[in-house]
């Protein structure tokens, strides 16, 4: 028997017992399309977290008040637990490093905004001009104390704000309170929407000396620091370190965690999250090749009388086999294919309902999906095709 | 020509051995037209099933046109029966799920011939069957005569030696029956070796030879 007709008889056979091969290969289908959709959605997140992180900075360095005995925070550092604060002359020692291209000090907090009879608690950065292109924030109109006007009472509105107090005239100029201190507006910060959990359009951002006056400190919460270049970052790191160690006495009680560390921890982490949810889907596959395992075994009783037959008119068991081996073939290949279209069809539906989410399958996961449903396929025909092959031609003939 | 010299087969039933061919001596020269009766559990399908070699003895030896067969491999004995020999069943054996002519067609698949070919002589042959306005038509669309005719239609495509038929008329009645014998008739009238098996007494007078088996043994060989 040529390999043509082999591909062509097993074919009529898939075709010709529809409702069970529909069933075979919807299993297949959803397995293979399990795999492309989870790896999408893992790998999906994993850009976002990526792309987030990025788009705080470039170069960033975060300077925390706590120490840390290894690289890594200790849990006081995030709790803001230390034994000496972070002040703005810690800040200015470190705008003077010679890798350091800018720096900005940063407060945080929370204080109730009103003008002309509006009112809302609004979340209060309290930084210096550096603050915008550090975060690579932009400002929509206006300025933040430009021309040496440090100490004055500047204020910038996030853009939803700015349209929320005056939304009938600009808000550059117009005078607004922040706790019963009253501010300029000087700027609008152009529309972000979130990221990394803070929405940019819901903030101000004043000078930091006006915002530690306003929150009754003299420290600071963190200072956000950006290196030169790439290459600079790690002796930045080592230069921050050296200099705060000698302001502090000789001890070392900061914490420096650069952005590349942190995006790389978790690029690693949702990488293998995605491996994780790739292989949970991968035991469906598996499962889709036990049914159809299964479902040949099944035929190959079905049609005993028939390999009988084909027995008695000549076709040796290399035939016999085979037939049985193409048929398991068509299934899951036709199982892998419509499983990848599906697949590709679920990442876009998830693109068209959350556009954020770069939910695109990796490449590698759909190959390793079609791979894997191939190959438990033609794993599970062996067994039923050699039984099929094996079957006395007598006996086969004999069952009804 | 068949040649069998002390072919038997054995089957074991628990502790039993029961002797269903005990010692066969037989010789069928090409172009005969053998009945092989018997009551039934007297060995005469196991030895049409060895002649077709779909049935391995486990003693003797078997030599079909002077070649000893017995010892080839499973895939030359698939061949041998592909091309030099035609089966038809009591039961028909059609596949269910083919139309009659693919049915016709599937030995000529099996020896790999081309296409094309296949098609004209699945065309010839259904004509001269007279089955040309039945060949869409599945095993089940059609009567117990017509799914004969397209069984021995398959049998003989391969244009065999040999056409050995077990109880050819056995799910058949009486004047299909004597329609599809005068089919297999007219085949040996070709020169093909017609063996048949049958408890039919009237069936079995009219081949040119009977052989009576009881108990695995040949009881009577008798030619008319």
């Amino acid at each position: 028997m040529t390999l043509a007709d082999t591909f062509f008889l097993s074919f009529k056979t898939v075709v010709s017992y529809r409702l069970r091969s529909v069933l075979i290969i919807l299993a297949m289908t959803l397995g293979v399309a399990a795999v492309v959709v989870l790896t999408a959605l893992g790998d999906g997140a994993r850009k976002y977290v990526v792309n987030q992180f990025s788009s705080i900075g470039t170069n960033l360095l975060v300077v925390m008040p706590g120490r840390a005995e290894t690289t890594g925070a200790f849990p006081g550092a995030v709790l803001g637990q230390t034994p000496r604060d972070l002040t703005l002359k810690d800040a200015q020692l470190l705008g003077r490093l010679p890798q350091v291209r800018r720096y900005a000090p940063l407060n945080v907090g929370e204080a109730e905004l009103s003008a002309s009879n509006r009112l809302r608690e609004v979340t209060v950065l309290g930084s210096n001009e550096e603050l915008i292109p550090i975060r690579h924030m932009k400002l929509a109109q206006g300025g933040f104390l430009k021309h040496g006007a440090d100490y004055s009472a500047q204020i910038v509105l996030g853009s939803k704000l700015a349209s929320e107090f005056f939304p009938l005239t600009s808000a550059i100029g117009q005078r607004i309170r922040l706790n019963e201190r009253r501010f300029l507006v000087s700027g609008v910060l152009a529309p972000q929407g979130k990221t990394m959990g803070h929405n940019t359009d819901e903030i101000v951002i004043i000078p930091v000396e006006q915002a530690q006056s306003l929150f009754n400190t003299t420290s600071l919460f963190r200072i956000l620091v950006e290196a030169k270049s790439h290459d600079a970052i790690e002796p930045a790191k080592e230069a921050i370190l050296e200099t705060l160690k000698q302001s502090h006495d000789g001890e070392e009680d900061i914490t420096v965690i650069t952005q590349d560390a942190i995006l790389a921890t978790f690029d690693r982490i949702l990488h293998a999250l995605t491996l994780a949810v790739a292989g949970i889907a991968a035991i469906s596959l598996i499962v889709a090749g036990i049914l159809v395992m299964n479902v040949m075994l099944v035929a190959v009783n079905q049609r005993t009388s028939e390999i009988g037959l084909l027995k008695a008119i000549g076709a040796p068991a290399a035939d016999i086999r085979f037939l049985f081996f193409a048929e398991a073939m068509w299934l899951s290949t036709a199982g892998a294919a419509f499983g990848f279209l599906v697949g590709q069809l679920g990442s876009l539906m998830l693109r068209l309902a959350y556009p954020d989410l770069p939910a695109w399958a990796p490449a590698w996961a759909s190959i390793a999906g079609i791979t894997v449903a191939l190959l438990t396929g033609i794993l599970a025909s062996i067994l039923p095709a050699n039984k099929a092959a094996r079957l006395d031609a007598v006996q086969a003939l004999s069952k009804k | 020509m068949i040649e069998l010299t002390g072919i038997t087969r054995i089957f074991h039933m628990g502790e039993q051995s029961i002797y269903a061919l005990d010692h066969i001596d037989l010789e069928i020269q090409n172009g005969e037209y053998v009945a092989i009766m018997g009551p039934s559990g007297s060995g005469k399908s196991t030895l049409l099933n060895v002649i077709g070699l779909l049935d391995k003895p486990d003693d003797g030896s078997y030599r079909l046109d002077g070649k000893t067969v017995t010892d080839l491999s499973e895939a030359e004995q698939a061949q041998i029966r592909r091309e030099k020999i035609g089966f038809v069943f009591q039961s028909f054996h059609l596949v269910p799920r083919l139309t009659a002519a693919e049915n016709i067609e599937l030995p000529l698949i099996l020896s790999g011939l081309a296409a094309a070919e296949r098609k004209q002589r699945v065309n010839d042959t259904l004509r001269a069957f007279d089955l040309s306005d039945r060949a869409a038509h599945r095993p089940s669309e059609l009567s117990g005569g017509q799914r004969q005719r397209v069984a021995i239609a398959r049998a003989t495509i391969m244009q065999p030696t040999a056409i050995l038929a077990d109880e050819p008329t056995g799910n058949l009645d009486h004047q299909i029956g004597v329609e599809v014998i005068a089919l297999l008739e007219n085949l040996h009238q070709t020169g093909t070796t017609l063996i048949v098996v049958t408890h039919d007494r009237e069936l079995g007078d009219r081949a040119h030879r009977q052989l009576m088996l009881r108990d695995g043994k040949i009881m009577t060989d008798k030619k008319t």
